[in-house]
């Protein structure tokens, strides 16, 4: 029996410079200006960003987008006074910070927002460390520039190693206003896919067969429909650079570097990877975690990653943050030197949805075929200096993965895709276009496209909570969300009711331990974030369960965790795509004590 | 340094080792192979209570999220606004109504004309549109329709506006009631209308209406299009327009049964999604007691012709 902490303790030692160097102290990443302290300030205000050479309008803080990186240091108060000089109301939401309600800067859930031209005081104790990040919860202006980076260091050592390190915080952002975005997805379904299956893919043997065409338009469900807003709405960004602008991370061959990954994105879940280097997860959410080696991760919107990579040799690599359905990636980095480029990986093919996306998990997966010749990406294509080779099928575990052709043949067409008996407490409407039929624990897969890419990529059951859970009992209850949604009409919900439908919040009593089933029943990913608490995935490491704030319920899918309800107040729930809130696929949360008169 | 690699290595194997393994609970015990080298002085403050044991020690007994959940009942929702402990009542209700409107209560507004072209005949050329256009919530809207034709000379032929409560009432479907007015030909007629509009399998986009109009004539129509996909940007669309009566309208020269049907062909380039111009073809029959009056009136039933517009929204 080994006690990993303190082995980790024990090669932060051995582990030179970062021996004589808190890690804070460490050269964080040029070009993102720091706070810190326990007084700061913060401004909103609008500004111009430039990205690739493009000027485009932002919302930005202290003039800077993205927002500055707060560093803060586990232990101590931190007062932060956020003046908001736009014309509307705004807001700032510590994402992942475990704090008293009044300070979660929801408006309309835990305050009533920061006036146009005024300010809001928020203080509270820091009571963790770990990566997280903020931003705006007012309409849509996160997608507009209001995000940042939040480091907050241990109060003891740190029992992650390493000599250097970055922070690499992942965006998407358009040309587009947010209001147009809405509109759009909202009048014309499927309106930024430039990578649908066409008869010119039909006839050159590409994607789904004619049968599977027929057997998928029957049930009209476009397989090709793997992100709502795409690369032909977005430029992917690190660090507020576009993938030309080519931000640098800089290292010393033999260094241990630590990478902390944010997804700051609106829309777009990434899949990161850098060709060349294994990335040893250490961390997911803020939290620390058992250290897993993989060569690439999925990271959905607003989860964090913090991974550890030693590049050996003294040449460039290139960091790829790929959207998920292929269609633009966000580009960086790192190399010895600045001014050092690597070779680019071409975009990967998008991927199709198959049966188990819809909740049938028939198994006898097709092969994938390849992509609809006229499919579009965007301009981070050109950017690609290699082709790769189409990855080795063999050695990987098909049992447990989706893939993108399916054979239909073996499917019961009787099996029904609306039937409410499967899900009893949806509310039935036309906001529900289908219920899963036999949705599956998919915490084992990796996310969509990525389960034959030829490498190790990290799936939710790898991740091991670093430190005992704080809470071990077992739940006292448990409760069923279904995930809703309508793709043909852009409507999302929970449990088929949107925001707007319900004024009744979920009940917990303070200290109560549930267990929370997210049910999928739409063929989209969805990032469920909860305000105010951790919850601990249920994937079978029992009290070393991760500890996470926000999870990919992968479509057709269920994601389970268990978490103590000790924060008092009201609390936001949602899909954190930005859209898909604001479609609806949101609730309040309200937790408290025993007996508390209404 | 590279005994530090060595360790989180050491440490990673047995978590990737799993992956192959999806089955729960996980291994239990973690080798022992790499710790051997490992200074060890530095674990005295380690964690050694029962969570360890029960994780690392005695695999059979489960422990915290391997624990099976109970059945206790759920509490009743709360009737309050916790916020309203800590801010002004009054301003929280402002802010509540709109996150709440911000989370699926906006009203949304479309004009689409799916077709608006001239077209070439032989005789006569003319000029068609077709367009819609609502304003409302998800469930409810007011919809608005025109549709109409006519000659280069000759002036408007045939042109209507249609006023719609349209209200969806399935994932795919919206049923619409309201009022038509004609104001072409003359003379002008006004409607009741009772139809629904929506997305069938397969991808059709289909349309059925019924007509009642001021007179008591009762009139149908059925269109529907599908939109198939060459390119991404390439899109070929066929379309089906049926007019029907149940009785002969001869004061507008409508006969009872299949009065009309328009067939057409119409391929465009989706220079962006929302303006796409497009050339096609358009091929209009008369039939039946319809047909004759337009022979009576000297006027051809039938008519093919080559067309040309734009399809636009916004």
């Amino acid at each position: 029996m080994v006690d990993r902490r303190a082995i980790l303790r024990g090669s932060l030692a051995l582990g030179g410079i970062a021996a004589f160097m808190p890690a804070w102290a460490q050269p964080v990443s040029e070009g993102l200006p720091t706070v810190s302290g326990e007084d700061i300030t913060l401004r909103i205000a609008r500004q111009v960003m430039t990205i690739d050479g493009r000027r485009s309008p932002a919302v930005g803080i202290n003039g800077t987008v993205p927002a500055p990186l707060i560093r803060l240091r586990e232990g101590q108060n931190v007062r932060l006074n956020v003046i908001n000089e736009l014309d509307e109301d705004s807001s700032l939401h510590w994402h992942g910070l475990l704090l008293p309600p009044e300070q979660d800067g929801v408006p309309g859930v835990s305050f009533p927002g920061i006036r146009p031209r005024s300010s809001y005081l928020y203080q509270f104790p820091v009571r963790q460390n770990g990566t997280y990040w903020y931003h705006s919860h007012s309409g849509f202006q996160e997608q507009i520039g209001l995000y940042g980076p939040i480091i907050i260091d241990p109060a003891g050592a740190d029992p992650v190693a390493a000599d250097r390190e970055h922070v690499i915080l992942l965006s998407d952002h358009s040309q587009l206003s947010p209001e147009a975005i809405f509109h759009r997805m909202k009048v014309n379904p499927g309106h930024f896919n430039f990578q649908r299956q066409t008869l010119s893919g039909l006839i050159g043997d590409r994607d789904q067969s004619l049968k599977d065409r027929l057997a998928w338009g029957a049930m009209r469900m476009d397989p090709a429909d793997i992100s709502d807003a795409t690369g032909a709405a977005y430029t992917y960004l690190i660090n507020g650079h576009g993938p030309a602008d080519n931000w640098t991370a800089l290292f010393t061959p033999g260094q241990r570097v630590r990478l902390r990954v944010i997804n700051a994105s609106s829309m777009t879940n990434f899949n990161v990877r850098i060709p060349g280097l294994r990335l040893t997860v250490v961390q997911a959410d803020g939290q620390n975690v058992m250290p897993v080696e993989v060569d690439e991760f999925q990271i959905g919107v607003a989860e964090t990653y913090d991974v550890i990579v030693t590049p050996a040799e003294d040449r460039a690599f290139t960091f790829v943050g790929e959207a998920v359905d292929r269609s633009g990636m966000a580009r960086a980095t790192l190399a010895p030197r600045a001014g050092m480029v690597a070779p680019v990986p071409a975009l990967r093919p998008r991927p199709l949805a198959t049966m188990r996306d819809m909740g049938m998990d028939m198994g006898g997966e097709a092969a994938p075929r390849a992509v609809d010749p006229s499919a579009e990406q965007n301009a981070s294509r050109k950017l690609a200096t290699t082709t790769e080779a189409p990855p080795p099928h063999a050695g990987m575990d098909h049992a447990a993965m989706g893939h993108g052709g399916h054979d239909m043949g073996g499917m019961n067409h009787d099996m029904a895709m609306r039937d409410f008996a499967n899900a009893p407490q949806v509310k039935r409407g036309p906001g529900v276009q289908t219920l899963s039929p036999m949705p599956v624990d998919r915490t084992g897969d990796p996310g969509q496209g990525l389960a034959d890419v030829g490498h190790k990529v990290l799936v939710y059951r790898d991740l091991m909570a670093l430190d005992r859970n704080p809470d071990v009992r077992a739940p006292s209850r448990s409760i069923d969300i279904h995930l809703t949604g309508n793709m043909e009409r852009f409507m999302w919900s929970f449990d088929g009711a949107k925001m707007s439908d319900v004024h009744e919040p979920i009940p917990f009593v303070e200290g109560e331990r549930v267990r929370v089933k997210l049910i999928n029943d739409s063929m989209m990913a969805h990032p469920i974030h909860i305000h105010g608490h951790f919850f601990e995935l249920v994937t079978g490491h029992g009290d070393h369960a991760p500890r996470k704030h926000t999870v990919i319920v992968q479509p057709g899918g269920i994601v389970t965790w268990d978490f103590t309800a000790d924060a008092v107040g009201d609390w936001a729930f949602h899909c954190h795509m930005l859209y898909h809130m604001a479609a609806g696929m949101m609730r309040v949360v309200s937790v408290r004590p025993k007996g508390d008169a209404a | 340094m590279r005994l530090a690699c060595l360790a989180l290595v050491a440490l990673a194997s047995p978590a990737v080792a799993q992956d192959h393994s999806h089955h729960m609970p996980p291994p239990a015990a973690q080798p022992a192979t790499g710790h051997e080298g490992l200074d060890m002085g530095s674990m005295g403050d380690m964690d050694m209570s029962a969570g360890h044991e029960g994780h690392d020690m005695s695999p059979g007994e489960p422990t915290g999220t391997n624990l099976p959940a109970g059945n206790a009942p759920a509490p009743a929702a709360p009737m309050d606004h916790y916020a309203d402990r800590q801010f002004a009542p009054a301003a929280m209700a402002e802010a509540r109504h709109m996150m709440m409107r911000e989370g699926g209560g906006q009203t949304m507004a479309l004009i689409m004309f799916n077709i608006a072209e001239v077209q070439a005949r032989k005789g006569s050329d003319g000029y068609r549109w077709d367009g819609e256009g609502w304003f409302g919530g998800d469930i409810n809207r007011l919809t608005i329709k025109t549709e109409g034709e006519g000659a280069r000379r000759g002036g408007v032929e045939a042109a209507e506006i249609q006023a719609l409560y349209s209200r969806a009432i399935g994932p795919y479907f919206n049923l619409q009631a309201g009022i038509r007015h004609d104001f072409r030909p003359d003379p002008s007629r006004t409607y009741a209308v009772v139809g629904v509009e929506g997305l069938a399998p397969y991808w059709f986009e289909v349309e059925a209406a019924a007509f009642l109009s001021d007179k008591g004539d009762v009139l149908g129509r059925f269109e529907a299009y599908y939109d198939q996909r060459l390119t991404q940007r390439l899109v070929l669309q066929p379309r089906v327009e049926l007019n029907l009566a149940a009785q002969d309208v001869s004061e507008n020269r409508i006969g009872a049964g299949l009065s009309s049907a328009e067939l057409g062909l119409r391929l465009r380039y989706e220079i962006t999604r929302q303006f796409a111009p497009y050339v096609g073809v358009s091929h209009e029959a008369k039939v039946g007691q319809t047909a004759r009056y337009a022979r009576a009136d000297g006027d051809d039933p039938k008519s093919t012709g080559f067309v040309a517009g734009i399809r636009i929204w916004f």
